[in-house]
């Protein structure tokens, strides 16, 4: 192997090395992860009548106190 | 599940601001930031209108557009909220909100410009749903506790609706086809682009030109 290849080799290392420097990691910032409000919340003050992790049971919770809390019409004779 | 969505029934709203301390109240918000507030249209205008006016998590909402750091994010149920530990309060949401949501409390990283505030549907963030760490940066996470928002729940009138869309859409249509009057919904069509808010959407304007 002659000097000049054994130098163009070097040069080729030396770059690949000087190009790995810049694998910089990500720092996107993406959607947080928000835990699902039907998995419920430990807390003393969890509204009865519902099962927390159970979406479906979830769901009609809300649409139960939505007609009872806000619909008069639907409670007035 | 359909979007959660807000609806003020400006026929019913007496401006009692009974939803703006039910709201402060819940999520012990400190002095000087109002996540919710009442604003009466024609002020001393015979036929005046007040209205309760807060976040009303668009659905395609102009504030996560123009976040320069990402820190805003929309959950299943439709509720845009926001993260306060990427938030730079930088104040571009402020800008861009049509209904002034954005709040900056001034005891904060950022000294007069602290991290962004605003309504959170009663949904918290993303830290644990009840946890305290939720709570001190949030406020109550009601929604995970099977409950609608506290100035809905609160409001002595029921002119302030919250929670699914279709649902609420259909207590406010029974309201209007008994009383035969104020199907005008203040913001609808800003927030949600629709018909039912007596406006049309942008794509049906641009079609009739």
């Amino acid at each position: 192997m002659s000097v000049r290849t054994s130098t163009h080799i070097a040069l080729g290392l030396c770059l690949l090395l000087g190009l790995s420097a810049c694998g910089e990691k990500a720092q996107t910032l993406g959607t947080k992860n928000d835990a699902k409000p039907h998995t419920g919340a430990a807390a003393a003050f969890t509204a009865q009548g519902w099962k927390a992790g159970d979406p479906i049971s979830w769901e009609q919770q809300l649409r139960t106190r939505a007609q009872y809390g806000q619909n008069d019409h639907s409670r007035s004779p | 599940m359909a979007r959660m969505k807000f609806i003020c029934d400006a026929e019913r709203c007496i401006e009692c601001n009974g939803c703006v301390t039910a709201c402060k109240n819940e999520h012990e918000i400190p002095w000087g930031v109002n996540r919710r507030r009442v604003v009466t249209l024609n002020d001393g205008v015979p036929g005046e209108k007040s209205i309760s006016v807060a976040c009303m998590h668009c659905s395609d909402a102009p504030c996560m557009a123009v976040c320069p750091v990402n820190c805003f994010y929309k959950t299943d149920e439709g509720v845009v909220l926001h993260d306060k530990d990427v938030c730079i309060g930088c104040g571009y949401c402020s800008y861009a909100c049509p209904f002034g949501a954005p709040q900056f409390p001034s005891q904060g990283t950022f000294g007069v410009r602290g991290k962004m505030d605003k309504c959170t549907f009663c949904a918290g963030g993303p830290e644990a749903n009840g946890s305290q760490a939720e709570f001190e940066k949030y406020g109550r996470n009601r929604l995970a506790e099977g409950k609608l928002p506290a100035c809905a729940e609160m409001c002595s009138t029921k002119a302030l609706l919250a929670g699914d869309g279709d649902v609420v859409a259909d207590i406010f249509r029974n309201r209007v086809l008994k009383r035969n009057k104020g199907a005008e919904v203040w913001g609808w069509g800003t927030a949600y682009g629709s018909k039912q808010a007596g406006q049309q959407t942008a794509k049906a304007e641009g079609a009739k030109k």
